[in-house]
């Protein structure tokens, strides 16, 4: 087996605005199973990392536990990171949000990591509306210990031996828009052309982004039978295109009047979604969004894209009226600002 | 684009681009990796098989491998195929029982090759363990040809030479040697079944400006007077040589006169430096031996006293290009003059031929060359067949050798009553390299290292003694650490489009981004639109069928891929394979029956 990727690249690979290559947003080789859709999700966060582009080191990647939270390993070598209990990645990611926002936060998680034992965690940090991006790979299964169904498996779903999952599915996209989620995406591994714009656009949001990416088990989960397989996911898919326009480029595509919606970010870069296929709804009417999902739910599709934004609300660090700085920047005169202030809070209170 | 079909031996035998440009197509990655194994007696073998002269080549070869290797695409400098080459011959063990057998009973044909170079040994070599008997003819007292008269002993030893021209006289060719042929038609009448002409091109060209003939006595025709010096009927020459003329000849023969006794000994060139024939490493070579390389310099005249050589005058030129990429020498205006003790002039060499009669049925074209056909190197006397140098003007020693080998199938199926130019299709294997999960039977890890500087004797030794050989060739820990170099290209990436699921672990996984999924599309749409553009258009694209799933194709660039096999090892579904692909030029009597391929 080869643990080291060649040092050789293409010699004529891209440069980004800032000066890297797609290189410095790679971490050490998988240890995955071959085929594993989170690889794929990995190569997706690199693209829109290098392509948006952010710095390496003003990244900080977080995780729990699971095939997904091994991921951060593989990916954004070159940037900050921390593995965490399991299920407790929202915590870990609120404290460092909290204690440095000039970072840019990227979590990821899994089905079993969010959706069972970090439920809890989750629906707090979705309605603290904590500026990150929150990435669930799911695959429906606990691949790390053998493929047993997760709470995310769609009733009726079969397992690797052949035994259908009698529980009914948690929809986290549904769920995060119920919690009031400002940023709701759902994609599929093995459709780049919409993942990378879509990560763009989460790591432009300024709020909680929540991307909910289905991501094939390749030795568990990609059998006949299961609705998480490559193939059967591709089979059911109704994917709405994606465009992301970062803030530097003008826009130059052209498209049919009344075909796209254009959506501003607050960093003025550009999510252009296409209504052709399937994009029917006002995606900033969250009661819609919750519409759509359950009506292709129950023709049995599944639908990707960008399902909901709230451009507006304040996220966590606004809510509190934090420090803008970091804390680590702040110094002793900042902390201790000495009695003259002290005395001037006091007589306030009195 | 239409699918790839890699049925097609050409393609893949094309992504081995050190084998593709090699005249003889020798199997490069295969005897690399034997060195890596240190089974140096298995290398050499299959280079003699190949190119029949392993450790001369891997000290004069022309090298075109090297230019084409894809490691200086990836990297900066390619592998040192050649010094390889020399390092399987240095550390090879016993060849007994490795030769091929020589019938005792003959099969009743005579053929005679004239000329004792690189293409008729070939011959001989090809067609001798086929039960031929075969006279040969050379007017010098050993076989070798220009490898023995115009390549200096420095470079290639003696004893090297004697060795692997031994090889195939030893299988019992009957030898006629300083016998000068001074007919053809008297070699036809001796009732030869074929005849392979392959005497070179021994006339160097002269010079013909004011005082060539005055000043005669000290100029010389370059590969005139290094055979003189190769058969020591010259020991010396004058302090100041000027050696006249840019390319590998002229590299010889300065490199000679600072032997002999040259002390200020310089090379003066018409066009500029980066458009002189000499290979990049023999320039260096003479630069490093203190010999000044002067450009853009045409010769005006010799200058001579008394019937004595003085010097040599030139008019300075300048290099200008027309709209359409013509090159001019255009005069400056200004001249210079050089003093000089003795002028060498290596300007070019062409084949004669005063010993063929017209009337003998072989046919002379352009030039007084003959017409030869350039598969079969038949000449118009269906008996008569040309190679190397004589057929189709001076190349270098790997070319002659290959156009041997086909001259030598072209005279076994002339001798058996069959159509030349149905000629057998290459031997070709494809064969996986998979161990388990992920593991190859090749090295498939990538080496960093840069290439290994091939070391020096000390120029103090080898500048005082003509006979000191050079390069002192490669170690075998360095020999090792070179062979690392190699990226395996004869490794293939196989791609079975049926039983790709689109997970993109490979597209991820590829270090060079050299794999992509998308719509179909014309070549030039595809070509620039890939992850990377591939902008090199001498390679090709792998293009497969649709693919079951989302009807995407599957579209490589095979420009810098490092064949690490990464794409293979990641592959859920085995769609990609790493897989050995062996090309092997079909010899004289290797199939019995001609292949359609």
């Amino acid at each position: 087996m080869t643990y080291q990727r060649p040092n050789f690249r293409h010699p004529e690979a891209p440069v980004n605005t800032l000066g890297f290559t797609r290189r410095d947003y790679e971490g050490s080789i998988s240890t995955l199973c071959a085929g594993c859709g989170h690889d794929s999700i990995s190569a997706a966060i690199i693209e829109a990392c290098f392509g948006l582009p952010v710095a390496p080191h003003r990244i900080a990647k977080l995780s729990g536990i699971g095939c997904s939270s091994k991921t951060p390993a593989y990916f954004l070598g070159r940037s900050h990171g921390f593995n965490s209990v399991h299920g407790r990645m929202p915590s870990v990611a609120t404290g460092a949000n909290l204690a440095n926002q000039d970072l840019v936060y990227i979590g990821v998680s899994g089905d079993g990591d969010s959706a069972s034992i970090g439920f809890g965690q989750f629906a707090h940090v979705v309605r603290r509306n904590l500026n990150m991006t929150y990435i669930v790979e799911n695959n429906g299964c606990y691949g790390l210990t053998k493929g047993q169904d997760s709470a995310t498996a769609d009733r009726g779903s079969k397992s690797k031996k052949g035994s259908a999952n009698p529980y009914e599915a948690i929809d986290l996209a549904s769920v995060a828009l119920q919690l009031g989620a400002t940023f709701v995406a759902r994609s599929f591994s093995g459709d780049r052309e919409q993942l990378v714009p879509l990560i763009k656009a989460a790591l432009s949001h300024s709020g909680f982004a929540f991307l909910d990416v289905m991501s094939p088990c390749v030795t568990f989960n990609n059998h006949e039978g299961s609705t998480k397989s490559y193939i059967h996911v591709r089979d059911h898919l109704d994917a709405a295109p994606v465009d992301f326009v970062p803030v530097r480029d003008e826009i130059r595509a052209s498209y049919a009047e009344g075909m796209t919606t254009e959506v501003r970010m607050h960093d003025g870069s550009v999510v252009r979604l296409h209504k052709d296929s399937g994009q029917v709804y006002n995606i900033e009417d969250r009661q819609a969004a919750l519409r759509a999902i359950a009506e292709h739910d129950e023709a049995g599709r599944t639908l990707t894209g960008l399902l909901y934004i709230d451009r507006d609300a304040p996220d966590l660090h606004k809510v509190l009226g934090t420090s803008r700085r970091p804390l680590n920047s702040l110094k002793e005169k900042d902390l201790c600002p000495g009695s003259k202030v002290l005395d001037s809070i006091n007589a306030g209170l009195r | 684009m239409k699918p790839t079909d890699i049925g097609n031996a050409e393609y893949f035998h094309k992504v081995v681009d050190c084998q593709y440009a090699c005249p003889a197509h020798t199997p490069v990655p295969e005897y690399i990796r034997m060195i890596s194994a240190e089974r140096y007696t298995d290398a050499y073998m299959v280079n003699w098989e190949s190119n029949v002269f392993p450790g001369i080549l891997g000290r004069t070869c022309d090298r075109p491998c090297e230019p084409a290797c894809r490691r200086g695409r990836v990297e900066d400098a390619p592998v040192a195929i050649c010094r390889l080459k020399r390092a399987a011959a240095d550390n090879k063990g016993s060849l007994e029982g490795l030769m091929p057998k020589i019938p005792r009973r003959k099969n009743g044909k005579n053929i005679a090759l004239v000329g004792a170079g690189p293409a008729s040994l070939t011959v001989a070599r090809d067609l001798m363990p086929l039960g031929y008997k075969i006279d040969i003819y050379d007017d010098q007292g050993k076989g070798g040809g220009m490898m023995r008269s115009q390549i200096p002993v420095f470079r290639l030893p003696p004893a090297v030479l004697d060795e692997e021209v031994g090889y195939i006289l030893d299988m019992g060719v009957t030898t006629h040697f300083n016998t000068r042929v001074e007919s053809l038609r008297s070699v036809l009448a001796d009732d030869y079944d074929a005849v392979f002409v392959g005497t070179g091109a021994p006339r160097g060209s002269d010079l013909d400006i004011p005082g060539r003939q005055e000043a005669a006595a000290r100029i010389h025709v370059g590969i005139d007077w290094l055979s003189s010096v190769a058969f020591e009927h010259v020991e010396s020459i004058g302090k100041r040589v000027i050696v006249l003329g840019g390319g590998n000849t002229a590299m010889d023969c300065c490199r000679t006169a600072r032997r002999l006794g040259g002390e200020d000994v310089k090379v003066i060139v018409r066009s500029e430096f980066s458009k002189m024939k000499a290979s990049p490493w023999e320039k260096e070579d003479a630069m490093a031996e203190g010999i000044p390389i002067l450009n853009n310099h045409v010769p005006r005249a010799f200058l001579h006293e008394n019937g004595k050589l003085t010097g040599m005058s030139f008019d300075l030129v300048e290099v200008r290009y027309d709209d359409t990429g013509r090159r001019s020498l255009v005069p400056t205006g200004e001249a210079v003059e050089f003093p000089c003790d003795a002028v060498l002039i290596a300007i070019g060499q062409e084949n004669a031929f005063p010993w063929i009669e017209r009337d003998v049925g072989v046919e002379f074209g352009k030039w007084s060359v003959p017409v030869v056909d350039p598969r079969t190197y038949q000449s118009t006397n269906p008996k008569v067949f040309f190679g190397g140098d004589a057929a189709l003007g001076p190349k270098n020693i790997i070319t002659a050798v290959a156009h041997g080998h086909q001259a030598a199938i072209s005279i076994d199926l002339f001798c058996r009553g069959q159509n030349l130019h149905d000629r057998p299709g290459p031997g070709v294997t494809l064969i996986s390299q998979k161990m388990g999960m992920h593991e190859w039977s090749y090295d498939n890890g990538v080496s960093d290292d840069y290439r290994f500087k091939v070391p020096h004797a000390d120029p103090a030794l080898t500048l005082k003694n003509r006979k000191l050989e050079v390069e002192l060739g490669f170690d075998t820990r360095t020999a090792l650490a070179e062979a690392q170099r190699c990226l395996n290209c004869d490794v293939q990436t196989v791609f079975t489009a049926a039983t790709c699921i689109e997970c993109d672990a490979c597209v991820d996984i590829c270090p060079v981004d050299c794999i992509n999924f998308t719509p179909d599309a014309e070549e030039s749409v595809l070509r620039s639109s890939l992850r990377a553009p591939a902008t090199n258009h001498e390679q090709d694209l792998y293009v497969s069928g649709p693919l079951i799933q989302t009807a995407r194709v599957m579209v490589k660039d095979e420009n810098v891929c490092l064949h690490c096999g990464l794409c293979a090892e990641r592959c859920p579904t085995g769609a990609w394979d790493m897989q050995k692909f062996l090309y092997n030029v079909t010899k004289a009597g290797q199939a019995c029956a001609p292949s359609k391929r």
